[in-house]
């Protein structure tokens, strides 16, 4: 019998269209006013900060909504915008400063639907309003850094099997070891071979200039940026969160660049300030063998080099560094008995190892901490990219009066450098430089306006196009009607569902477009069906060809417009990824819709029944 | 049955396809002059430089603000209307050793002279180097598309269809590209999605006409070329217009309700709808005729009826 879909078939348009349509309900919902609490200098947030909020809020009037505690963090939502405010200012006020309470907006989605996965669409910031950066990580430092680390690597190893060399130092093409005969370079190269094979050695010897060149090899190349990268997002993700904003992403784009999104946030200065600061400390030990006025004119053996102390002069520091910030897990500002400022640092356990051995060796000498920054000089370099400026101070020397463990402090700073530098180390360090490469601040006020926008061309363009339909196709239009409708819903449902898709004003175009677009599936299968009947055939051979022979034309059109999404989609950035999205997800839920839908209607009226006449 | 956009006898298109196809080849010409010559009017996004909107609380004079910006860092400053007359836009361009932040102020401070009550509605800075590389891979992707297109239309047709349809593509977006560099039209990156979304458009419409002519030419025997050719875009035309229709009035939903962030978007696919529209019938199945297509290509695609043997996947 013609025309009969069985009976899995039709649950199974059932089953994907309310599936569709579940996920989608979220999106009616809308959003609360909410108070975010999270924990930030140590402390956790926990059942009682909850009772806590809870009975605060209760004293001062404000109706609780719904209070939930989540991955360790607390939200509270408030009935409205007002009652929001003065609920941030109670709880800031009680919690002290050890939590970062932010205002937030969350879906109003209830919490059986929720538990089930439904959660509405992401908003992107030209919708919602906020800060968007594209921050670019200095690659060049990064890849310094290692190499540095490299030559003190050499030095130890050299000097441990005895061999003698005349020099190590790292220069634009590599690192450059010196000999003075050729048996020591041969046993050196030998040796180092052995130990490190992410270098790669070749010996460069000219004449009586017996020397070693030693460069990363590709795979440690790409495997030092990789890592400087995911560092750096991390601690980005860190510092984001200090900044107490709700739902910020951080993520990575291509190889060496990170999106930063700050949704609601106005104040670009002081998240750039954050974001961008480049902190660190690194632990030396004084070369107090250095001639002083040999060191005014810079003249320092090769392991040691000049800086400038904070308070004036200069002192020379071996430049091995005993210790990175990279193995400090805790920094607290703090006060010493004389009321001084000070940082009180807290290591993990390698950097407690490290640092226990060190001043257990050193116990007597002078060890200096450096405070390194890289601040944007607010110049550009030729290709237009951001300058770095690298500051480097010796904050303070200290002798080691004891050996030292995991817990320490420095001293040396002003009040308000304390907090910082006990912020920036808190958050992690930055292993190079990043600078800001793109910017965009979208205002509130512009994102509502944006979907209103969006809204109005979506009501106004379905509109004439369901009318048409309808006109135009009597009753298979009502059915593509419902198609479009149930299509429209699938997107949303399906944008929903993703976890990493964002609706963005490009998004709602794409959504628009599909709608004008996806009714071609059923204009394509209705004019056979027209065709077929006016070449004479019955009306249940008509719907049989005519679906049948449209498929192929429809498969082959909408793959490669599919093709084109998908490519706008790879080579997109943020905005037109949007709108690749939606227009891919509309394609697939279009065809879906305008094929396997209509037809499971159509069978339904018409199928296998004895009609003279197709209301078409 | 409402049938008042089928056509009930077979037009001769392709009759008129000679002087059309001038016509074709003429605009592509003054397309290509017109970016030789006077080149596109990159956006932000390509560019790189720093873009200030602001509204006003009321009608603000232009050229009064033109002259208030005369701060050495807003030197080159572009301004204009954006939406509406309380609306301004003020584009700046990226100078050497000058941040942004110090050009967002000054333009702010100024305007606040005018208007004490201005609000700063969006703030955009694009590093320069950024905006090249956008341009680049922009370029590439619709060239990428095109490469991609012509494998797939060969596999699944032929290759004189195969390159008639990515002579049509190219000949839209080189239009399209043309309008918008005759008329100085800016080019962001929305526009970008609605160049490579027009292709996409156009191609949709080329590939039903060539699935008409693959069938018809199997059906009709006897037939020369041109005749199949014209029987099949007859047949399709009536879905031409009613999907050209459907999404011309959405695009216009898009153009005059959308807002002013996608008006570029909507321009460029008003534009290469018209034209792609067009161009399946008079350069992607004209220049499959002029390459020699004829029954005997048609026959050894045994995939043809790929989505039939497979019941299960059928309607």
């Amino acid at each position: 019998m013609l025309n009969k879909y069985p009976m899995w078939k039709n649950l199974m348009v059932m089953l994907v269209i309310s599936i569709g349509c579940f996920y989608a309900v979220p999106n009616l919902f809308g959003e609360d006013h909410a108070v975010q609490v999270v924990a930030t200098r140590g402390a956790e947030v926990t059942a009682s900060t909850q009772a806590k909020v809870d009975e605060l809020l209760a004293g001062k009037g404000i109706a609780v909504k719904r209070s939930e505690l989540e991955n360790g963090q607390l939200l509270v939502r408030v009935q409205n915008a007002d009652q929001q405010l003065l609920a941030k200012e109670v709880i800031a006020e009680s919690l002290g400063d050890k939590f970062t309470v932010a205002l937030n907006l969350a879906p109003a989605t209830p919490e059986w639907l929720e538990s089930m996965g439904g959660s509405p669409m992401k908003l992107g910031l030209d919708l919602r309003g906020g800060v968007h950066f594209l921050m670019e990580v200095d690659m060049g430092e990064a890849i310094r850094k290692m190499e540095e680390a490299k030559v003190a690597d050499f030095r130890s190893q050299l000097r441990e099997e005895k061999i003698r060399y005349a020099g190590i130092r790292n220069n634009a093409k590599g690192i450059e070891i010196k000999f003075r005969d050729a048996e020591s370079l041969s046993s050196a190269e030998r040796f180092l071979k052995s130990r490190s094979n992410d270098m790669v050695f070749t010996d460069v010897t000219a004449g009586e200039d017996y020397t070693l060149q030693a460069v990363m090899s590709e795979t440690y190349l790409k495997q030092i940026k990789e890592e400087a990268l995911q560092q750096n997002i991390t601690t980005i993700r860190n510092r984001v969160n200090e900044l107490g904003v709700a739902e910020p992403v951080v993520q990575r784009q291509g190889a060496e660049r990170i999106i930063v999104e700050l949704p609601g946030v106005q104040d670009t200065a002081r998240a750039k300030e954050i974001l961008g600061a480049t902190a660190s400390i690194e632990f030396h030990m004084v070369d107090d063998k250095a001639d002083p006025n040999a060191a005014q004119s810079g003249r320092v053996s090769a392991g040691s080099e000049v800086y400038q102390r904070r308070e004036g002069g200069q002192v020379v520091l071996k430049k091995e560094v005993m210790l990175t910030g990279d193995h400090i897990t805790g920094a607290q500002p703090s006060f010493d008995q004389y009321s001084r400022p000070q940082v009180s640092i807290n290591l993990d356990a390698k950097g407690g190892n490290i640092f226990s051995n060190v001043t257990k060796d050193n116990i007597g000498k002078p060890m200096a901490t450096l405070f390194i920054e890289y601040k944007d000089s607010g110049e550009r370099n030729a290709d237009g990219s951001v300058k770095m400026q690298k500051i480097q101070e010796v904050i303070s020397v200290a002798t080691i009066q004891a050996r030292l463990g995991r817990n320490f402090v420095i001293t040396g700073l002003s009040h308000g450098e304390a907090q910082n530098l006990a912020l920036l180390l808190r958050a992690g360090a930055l292993i190079a430089p990043v600078s800001i490469v793109e910017e965009r601040t979208i205002g509130p006020s512009l994102g509502a306006e944006n979907i209103e926008n969006g809204m109005q061309a979506m009501i106004w363009g379905m509109a004439v196009v369901l009318i048409f339909m309808l006109v135009y196709y009597r009753g298979f239009g009502l059915i593509a009607n419902l198609a479009l409708t149930a299509n429209l819903v699938m997107v949303v449902g399906v944008m929903s569902m993703i976890p990493g898709a964002v609706l963005t004003l490009p998004g709602i175009a794409g959504m628009v477009l599909t709608v004008g677009m996806a009714v071609d599936g059923n204009v394509l299968i209705y004019e056979r069906i027209r065709e077929e009947l006016r070449a004479g055939r019955s009306v249940q051979q008509a719907i049989h060809e005519g679906y049948g022979n449209a498929f192929s034309t429809i498969a082959d059109a909408n793959i490669t417009t599919f093709l084109t999404a998908l490519i706008l989609f790879a080579v997109g950035t943020g905005a037109v990824k949007g709108f690749a999205v939606t227009l891919m997800i509309g394609i697939a839920t279009s065809m879906f819709t305008a094929i396997v839908g209509t037809r499971s209607i159509v069978n339904a009226i018409w199928g296998g029944k004895r009609v003279k006449t197709l209301s078409i | 049955m409402l049938e008042i956009l089928s056509l009930k006898r077979t037009v001769n298109f392709l009759r008129h396809a000679l002087p059309i196809s001038i016509m074709s080849a003429i605009l592509v010409l003054g397309s290509l002059v017109s970016l030789a010559t006077k080149g596109i009017n990159w956006g932000l996004d390509f560019t790189g430089g720093t873009v200030v909107e602001m509204e006003f609380s009321q009608p603000v004079d232009l050229n009064q603000l033109r002259s208030l910006y005369t701060a050495p860092e807003l030197d080159g400053a572009v301004v204009q209307n954006f939406g509406s007359s309380r609306d301004v836009l003020v584009r700046l361009q990226v100078k050497e050793g000058i941040k942004s932040d110090v050009q967002v102020a000054s333009v702010m401070s100024a305007s606040k002279q005018v208007d004490a009550a201005v609000q700063q509605k969006r703030v955009e800075f694009v590093g320069p180097q950024v905006g090249q590389e956008l341009a680049e891979q922009g370029g590439l992707a619709v060239l990428v598309a095109l490469i991609c297109i012509l494998i797939y239309v060969s596999f699944r047709f032929e290759w004189r269809l195969a390159l008639g349809s990515v002579a049509a593509l190219a000949h839209d977006v080189i239009v399209t590209l043309g309008v918008f560099s005759v008329f100085q039209l800016e080019f962001d990156l929305t526009v970008l999605a609605g160049v490579l979304t027009v292709v996409g458009y156009s191609l949709n419409d080329t590939i039903v006409v060539f699935d008409r002519i693959r069938e018809n030419f199997l059906k009709m025997r006897k037939s020369e070329p041109e005749e199949v050719v014209n029987v099949s875009i007859t047949q399709t035309m009536s879905r031409t217009i009613i999907t050209t229709g459907t999404t011309l009035v959405v695009v216009v939903a898009l153009f005059l309700k959308g807002g002013t962030m996608i008006h570029g978007f909507a321009t460029a696919l008003l534009l290469g709808i018209f034209v792609g529209t067009y161009s399946s019938i008079y350069v992607a199945s004209y220049l499959a005729i002029k390459l020699g297509i004829c029954r005997e290509h048609m026959m050894p695609v045994e995939v043809e009826k790929e989505g039939a043997d497979q019941p299960s996947m059928m309607p």
